[in-house]
């Protein structure tokens, strides 16, 4: 009965085995890490200090608060979904296409699901990395009141999810490397710019655009953050509208995820 | 003696392409089994579908009596993969790729570092355990790939073309810890080109062509059998070949280009065959026992230009 009882020990355990496939790109990450993490602690320093110490000093009021105050939040999250992106996008489509680490991965007894939660695991961990630096930095601005931060926490890694779901879902579905340049430009780039971290969107829009911009799925951890950083009084967020964003990112991720799930097979298997 | 692997008419289709059209595969346990073939014969999908990453589009497939299809994880648990290409982590030592492959298996300490440093003792890797794999000869990458699909300490081990590209030296390692595996009971499934390789190896061969089975059996009773014991290899005219085929309609010969391989119980046949032609087209040729190559040759490959049946 041996053959039957291993059959049995196995199914348990799909987070142990995402989990050892996480662990090895932390592997490779721990070689490099003091490098990796050195402009994660830079990148927020340039931007508060040019944009919201430099653009900030011509704005006396935005939102009721000040630009720096205003721009920390939504720079939270951006850095969240750059971490979650590249390990996401580049990292994943150059482990399945050019180095075939999956299909060694699949000569033992990894599946294509476990593969994917562990990249995705893995994703978090970094827009977890990324958004942290960043949160610290904000603190060190004096930007954050301590409840706040904590607060902000589980929105850095609900933006990673969300953002390492689009990216796996993107990247599953292509076939050519090219891609990652429009993801990249014409995808996140105009997130960065429209999704209420520079400026409201909902004093610069009006009408159907704000419906518009509802779509765009940045502006809703960055929403989130900004009402977890000074409290949703402050930033004159109905609950409702947090359940929305909420919502927002927890359904589009999952849907992602389910349609990255079926690349997967594909990709991996014939 | 049981059966590790058992394929019944296993199919696999790529669109209209028959990769595997039809085949039945048997690999007694604790044997070492070699699948030949030309390139596109398909020898690796076969092999995929051993450790069921490619799902058979027709017939079944049982491995430990398994039905891959439905219990692909508990199979690999029990069995070790090395690729055609090595998959390495360039960036980390053969210690370190090692302890990441490990962890595919759930391997917990302290039995992961133990199999670790088994492995690197058995495979010969401790020269250079610290050294980033990417600095590494081809032939240290490929024991060390053979390690890797030794973590899980498999009863089944699965090679695909593991001595393509390696030099004669290091060929010879690789067969010498295939022997060792197969000699402590582990079963070994392989795919070559290498006709002296899968001679030298393998207990039982398939041959295989455009998907299906050609021949089936011990290398050295198949080529008794097909071509008995001796082979005389000359350049020879079409004209002399005629001659020779209507003095002895009975000898099995084959022709790829200007050379015809002629088969025989032994040598003394061979040679007495060849005295039927006339003194001046007398040429110089070669004498030698008959090998899987001959046989490979004789049964495969519209690509070859002709053959001459028995």
């Amino acid at each position: 009965m041996s053959q039957l009882e291993r059959v049995r020990a196995l199914p348990a355990s799909r987070l142990s085995y995402a989990w050892s496939v996480a662990r090895r790109n932390a592997s490779m990450y721990r070689r490099t890490w003091k490098l990796n993490i050195l402009p994660n602690f830079f990148e927020p320093v340039f931007y508060l200090w040019s944009i919201g110490l430099g653009v900030g000093a011509y704005v006396n009021d935005m939102a009721g608060m000040t630009y720096l105050e205003f721009l920390a939040p939504g720079l939270v999250c951006v850095a969240a979904m750059n971490g979650a992106s590249y390990e996401a996008t580049y990292n994943v489509f150059v482990r399945l296409h050019y180095e075939k680490m999956y299909a060694a991965m699949l000569t033992t007894p990894l599946e294509p699901e476990d593969i994917l939660l562990g990249e995705l695991i893995w994703s978090l961990i970094r827009a977890a990395i990324y958004g942290a630096c960043f949160l610290i930095v904000t603190a060190l601005f004096g930007l954050v009141p301590l409840t706040g931060g904590l607060l902000a926490l589980p929105i850095i890694a609900l933006s990673g999810l969300l953002f390492a779901a689009i990216g796996l879902a993107f990247t599953l579905r292509i076939e050519s490397i090219e891609l990652f340049s429009i993801y990249f430009t014409l995808f996140l780039t105009p997130l960065f710019l429209f999704s209420d971290i520079f400026f409201p969107i909902t004093e610069r829009f009006s009408g159907v655009w704000l419906y518009v911009a509802e779509v765009l799925p940045l502006l809703h951890p960055v929403r989130l953050a900004r009402a977890a950083y000074y409290g949703p009084a402050a930033v004159h967020a109905s609950p409702l509208k947090l359940a929305w964003d909420l919502a927002y990112c927890l359904v589009l991720s999952t849907g992602l995820l389910a349609y990255a799930r079926k690349w997967a097979r594909i990709r991996l298997t014939d | 003696m049981s059966n590790v692997v058992e394929a019944r008419a296993l199919e696999k289709r790529f669109g209209e392409r028959h990769a595997v059209a039809g085949l039945d595969l048997n690999v007694p346990e604790g044997v070492c089994y070699g699948v030949l073939g030309p390139n596109g014969a398909g020898k690796t999908t076969t092999l995929r579908m051993v450790y069921g990453v490619t799902r058979p589009s027709a017939g079944t497939m049982n491995v430990f009596g398994l039905d891959v299809t439905r219990h692909g994880r508990a199979v690999r648990a029990r069995l070790g993969v090395t690729l055609q290409d090595n998959v390495l982590i360039e960036s980390l030592t053969p210690v370190e790729n090692l302890r990441v492959f490990g962890r595919f298996h759930l391997l917990r300490e302290p039995e992961l570092s133990a199999r670790v440093a088994r492995l690197i003792e058995e495979l010969d890797l401790g020269s250079h355990r610290d050294v980033p794999a990417g600095k590494l000869s081809g032939g240290f990458k490929r024991r060390m790939a053979i390690a890797m699909a030794l973590l899980g300490e498999p009863e089944l081990l699965i090679l695909d073309e593991p001595t393509t590209g390696l030099d004669p030296a290091v060929r010879i390692t690789v067969w010498n810890t295939v022997r060792e595996l197969r000699r402590r009971g582990t079963t070994v499934l392989l795919t070559t080109h290498y006709m002296d390789e899968a001679q030298r190896l393998c207990d039982r061969v398939l041959i295989m062509s455009q998907g299906k089975a050609v021949v089936e059996g011990a290398p050295d009773a198949l080529v008794q059998e097909r071509l008995g014991r001796a082979v005389l290899e000359l350049d020879c005219t079409p004209e002399d070949e005629r001659l020779l085929a209507s003095a002895e309609p009975g000898a099995r010969m084959l022709r790829v280009g200007t050379r015809l391989f002629m088969f025989g119980a032994d040598g003394a046949q061979l040679t007495a065959w060849l005295g039927r032609l006339p003194a001046e087209h007398k040429r110089p040729f070669v004498l030698r026992p008959a090998n899987l190559e001959d046989l490979f040759l004789a049964e495969t490959g519209s690509s070859l230009e002709a053959s001459v049946e028995p």
